[in-house]
């Protein structure tokens, strides 16, 4: 095949690919009665209709929800992964590898083994329906692999200049914040961003400990499915806007996840 | 629009400070859901997303009018998905809710276990709220030791809406009083009349309170039975075979298609987009395929009651409730929202907001008596006020059970026991299973659940 | 394995307190992860030895080892463990042979090849929720779903797939999710490679097939595994797909183990099964994880330990 045309082949592809969600959007922009239709409606003349459906349906609560559930969980994820990563690769303790293990462990236990303990737990802490239980959550559930990440990072900061600032006296918290942290950064940028998509996207804790306070952009779209009348492309709308957020985050530190994943595939 | 409603400011702090200090997460345990904003009280209510509850949460600033102090949060899902929600908040006192919407297979097990407030001090103390109003076999079914502990939303039994139009060019009729047989027939008469109109539409999802309600009572006017007074089960009888039978190749031969993932909304939907000739389904079915704004067959549909095979009358009794949890903080500001909901004055703002088409039946008496809702409504409204006031769910089939209900079985194992046999039925309906595999199956849960009755019997 | 040796005369008391010292970043997290994974799997251990079912509050005792019974005689569950087996296998392979093929696409210069990165990343970013919400209601709808009509021409157009295949419908939106995933990881492999060796191997006169043999696939050997890896905890785990798309059914046709007990949790209420069902689950994929995580481990570590 020649050049161009492997180009073309591959951007078929890629468009292949992607169409579900390019109909996906498409369809937002639809009257109902456009948006399930056979044969499919492709030329129609867009509306703004479902998306303001979606805001006056009360989403940004859960916006706000999905957001700080999001934010917060990242940034204590990586309070105690750094530390933690450190320890386990430029100061490594005995047992790294049983310690890494046990970290990586935690993420293969299926959650739904231990809803219900959790459930009863925060029922008796009176911390069902509060946006701060997912926080916890999330960390848990995001900490392994950051800490199995940023370490593959920290194994890549030059032992040289670390002992150099050593030499200089520096202590710990300085060599860590001024000599290590900015040879991290675009690896910590990495880890940061998988959390946020696992914590934006996480379904499962959210609809069985959340009611009506605490609930996030997931859970708004599964109440969003109403028995009344024609909804596909109400749904599609309420999809688009629970799912850009991230996406636009995603799209511009594409590079920073390559970087980051294959990191990890390295160390 | 409201505001981020919370996590409040408080919270975010001291999770700010115990996060810097590096100090142990569950230190934030200690931060309190507040449950005000400033003055106003915050109820939470669960509710089931049908259509008339929609209405209700639409109409949710009328309430806030009356009542400036409170605001009313609502989690709105499907039936299943709320159903496990509510029952999980409500067994464990989980207490995330002020209240509820259940219904009568819950409420009288629930306020025997204490988990719900009587609601009849309330009732008593209220002047206008006139409980006396409550059709009588639907009051009767929610209460315990004679109070109520949940009051009624709509109640509902079931019957067969059906499209005159269609009827009309196939050049056949609607028998006054169908048995299911002729409903089979006329079912394959009209499958196809159409491109994409199915000869009936009928649920297939699995869950007891969705598939198993239509097929419960088919079951039941087929003479067939869960126990026998003994609590044997018979689900291997030929009487359940024969219904079981019967509903699955309905649904398989001229249902719509995707039957088996089809729940109440989707059948609602199928209907409502004119793709089926016949729905037999719950006489709230009305509020949304009779109305312009939902329905493109508003004004074309006869109904018929519930067809029978064995007994004299095929509609079940079901009423979507609302019942206050004991957990709730709030159980005075939860009344009167309650009270709100399913007074008479709501029927009056629903009919004047949205259509007397869409208010919520079958609850009040008095509903059946107002001007404008007897004309909108007299297609349907006397078989929908029969069907309820002629079930009787304390005797369901043609011989005697020793359980209670029709289109459920009023024991607490029903919610396990009902979810699996309707898994089954509802890979018959897919083909993954043969109807004769499904009961096999079935009648071994069943069977289990029968010996714990008979050993406590003994 | 440590990195600095330190000399053997210290005292025993100033080693442990260097010990200690070394150890302390890494507590905080070892310890929230502890408490938040732990303690609540030890709760369940105890409901598993207990008959407990929600709805009938004067249930609870102890029960000794029944419930675990029930549970291994319950031909159901023992559907749903071959579910997630077939759906995290297939799904996952499916995925990385998917990935495979868009990254080698994806690894040479070419106009607009930024935008064909970033929109074949996308269906990774899209909420899995809204994955699942379309593929049921707007991909593989009976009616008016596009993959029908795409099919009609070819006169199979009235396939109910939802019903019909629920497993292979579920695998669908899963692959179509996490195929990027992997592509990103090869992609990531790919470039890593040292053109040196490429161009030398070309030098040699090697066609492309076997440059792609015998150099390529043993450079991204370890980001296969490493996807493999990953993609594998998250997918056995999955929820939401099933949740949205079939609800483990028609039946239980298609419920995985996660949602299975999520089933006999929330809807059967039999708290003490469903308590030994997720101690089954743990036990057996710790004693799955331990073989595969000690092959993987062994790849990773080696090499590192070899440079430290």
């Amino acid at each position: 095949m020649g050049g161009s045309l492997l180009t073309l082949f591959t951007w078929a592809v890629g468009l292949v690919f992607v169409s579900p969600v390019l109909w996906l959007v498409l369809t937002a922009f639809k009257h109902e009665n456009q948006a399930a239709t056979d044969p499919p409606t492709v030329v129609f003349r867009p509306t703004l209709d479902r998306f303001t459906a979606v805001l006056d349906a009360d989403f940004l609560p859960y916006l706000g929800n999905s957001l700080i559930a999001t934010l917060a969980s990242t940034l204590l994820v990586l309070l105690l992964g750094l530390p933690a990563a450190y320890a386990l690769s430029v100061a490594p303790v005995k047992r790294t590898k049983d310690v890494l293990f046990f970290f990586i462990s935690t993420k293969m236990l299926p959650v739904v083994a231990v809803v219900v303990p959790i459930y009863v737990a925060a029922a008796r802490l009176s911390m069902l329906d509060n946006i701060w239980t997912l926080v916890v959550l999330y960390t848990a559930m995001n900490l392994p692999i950051a800490v199995w990440m940023l370490r593959s990072f920290f194994l890549e900061v030059p032992v040289a200049i670390v002992e150099a600032a050593r030499v200089e006296g520096a202590g710990l918290p300085r060599v860590l914040w001024s000599v290590m942290l900015p040879v991290m950064a675009p690896g910590i940028a990495a880890t940061a961003l998988i959390c946020m998509i696992f914590a934006w996207n996480e379904f499962f804790f959210a609809v069985n400990l959340t009611a009506a306070q605490a609930a996030t952009v997931p859970v708004f779209l599964t109440g969003f499915i109403t028995s009344e009348g024609l909804f596909v492309a109400q749904l599609s709308a309420a999809a688009v806007m629970a799912s850009v957020p991230i996406v636009v985050v995603g799209w511009f530190a594409q590079g920073q996840l390559v970087r980051g994943l294959s990191m990890g595939a390295v160390k | 629009m409201r505001p981020i409603p919370r996590p409040g400011r408080p919270a975010a702090l001291r999770l700010a400070a115990v996060a810097a200090t590096g100090l142990l997460l569950t230190g934030c345990a200690g931060a309190d859901t507040a449950t005000t904003d400033g003055d106003d009280t915050r109820l939470v209510v669960a509710i089931v997303s049908n259509p008339q509850m929609q209405d209700a949460m639409s109409l949710e600033s009328e309430f806030r009018k009356q009542h400036p102090g409170i605001e009313v949060d609502f989690v709105s899902l499907p039936e299943n998905e709320a159903r496990a929600k509510i029952t999980t908040s409500v067994a464990t006192g989980g207490g995330e809710f002020d209240a509820v919407m259940i219904s009568n297979y819950e409420t009288r097990q629930w306020a025997e276990y204490g988990w719900l407030e009587n609601l009849q001090p309330r009732i008593d103390a209220s002047e206008d709220y006139d409980a006396r109003d409550f059709i009588p076999s639907i009051r009767e079914d929610l209460s315990y030791e004679g109070d109520m502990y949940s009051v009624p939303f709509y109640g509902e039994s079931s019957f067969v809406a059906y499209r005159e139009d269609l009827f009309e060019r196939a050049g056949v009729e609607m028998p006054e009083n169908p048995t299911w047989d002729e409903i089979a027939e006329l079912a394959s008469e009209l499958d196809g009349i159409e491109p994409g109109v199915s000869g009936i539409c009928m649920r297939g999802l699995a869950g007891w309170g969705e598939m198993l309600s239509p097929f419960n009572s088919i079951l039941h006017t087929f003479g067939g039975r869960w126990y026998d007074e003994d609590w044997n089960a018979e689900l291997d009888s030929p009487e359940f075979q024969r219904a079981a039978d019967f509903y699955v190749d309905l649904v398989r031969e001229h249902g719509q298609p995707g039957a088996a993932n089809s729940g109440f909304g989707d059948c609602l939907n199928h209907y409502a987009q004119g793709r089926a000739a016949m729905f037999y389904d719950s006489t709230s079915m009305v509020s949304t395929i009779e109305d312009d704004n939902a329905s493109t067959v508003a004004g074309e549909n006869g109904y018929a009651p519930a067809p029978v095979a064995e007994t004299d009358y095929g509609g079940w009794l079901y009423t979507w409730t609302l019942g206050i949890p004991s957990t709730s903080e709030h159980p005075e500001e939860a009344w009167e929202f309650l009270e709100w909901m399913t007074d008479k004055d709501y029927v009056r703002l629903v009919g004047e907001e949205y259509g007397w088409q869409r208010v919520p039946p079958g609850n009040r008496l008095s509903t059946f008596e107002i001007p404008e809702y007897r004309e909108a409504a007299s297609d349907y409204a006397d078989p929908m006020l029969r069907g309820i006031e002629e079930a009787d769910p304390g005797d369901p089939g043609t011989r005697p059970v020793p359980y209670e209900g029709i289109g459920f079985l009023a024991i607490p194992e029903f919610q396990d026991l009902g979810t699996r046999v309707s898994q089954q039925l509802s890979a018959a309906i897919a083909g993954q299973v043969t109807t004769e595999e499904a009961l096999a199956q079935s009648q071994e849960y069943a069977r289990t659940v029968g010996e714990t009755y008979r050993e406590n019997e003994r | 394995m440590s990195a600095v040796t330190t000399p053997r005369r210290r005292s025993a008391a100033t080693e442990r307190a260097r010990g200690w010292k070394r150890r302390a970043p890494l507590l905080p997290a070892l310890v929230f992860v502890l408490l938040v994974t732990q303690l609540p799997f030890l709760a369940t251990l105890v409901y598993s030895l207990r008959s407990w079912n929600l709805l009938r509050p004067d249930s609870r005792m102890w029960v000794g080892l029944a419930n675990y019974t029930s549970v291994l005689t319950d031909a159901q569950f023992l559907g749903a463990a071959l579910n997630t087996v077939l759906i995290t296998a297939s799904c996952v392979l499916v995925a990385m042979a998917l990935g495979i093929g868009l990254a080698l696409l994806l690894d040479r210069g070419f106009v607009g090849r930024g935008v064909v990165r970033t929109l074949v990343i996308t269906p990774f970013l899209v909420l899995p929720v809204a994955t699942a919400l379309l593929w049921k209601h707007i991909m593989f709808e009976p009616v008016f779903g596009l993959v029908n009509f795409l099919l009609s021409p070819f006169g199979a157009g009235d396939v109910d797939w939802i019903s019909q295949s629920p497993v292979f419908s579920v695998v669908v939106a899963l692959v179509w999710q996490w195929t990027p995933f992997m592509t990103l990881l090869v992609l990531a492999g790919l470039q890593s490679q040292s053109r040196d060796v490429l161009e030398a191997g070309a030098a040699d006169g090697a066609s492309r097939w076997q440059m792609f043999t015998w150099i390529t696939l043993p450079h991204l050997r370890r980001y296969i595994e490493l996807g493999v890896l990953l993609g594998s905890i998250y997918v056995v785990n999955t929820f939401d797909t099933i949740y949205m798309m079939t609800q483990g059914g028609p039946g239980t046709a298609s419920a995985n183990l996660p949602f299975y007990i999520y089933q006999r949790t929330f809807l059967g209420f039999d708290i003490g099964q469903s308590a030994a069902m997720g101690v089954v689950v743990v036990v057996g994929t710790i004693v799955v994880a331990l073989l595969a995580l000690r092959l993987i481990f062994r790849t990773f570590m080696s090499t590192q330990e070899a440079a430290t």
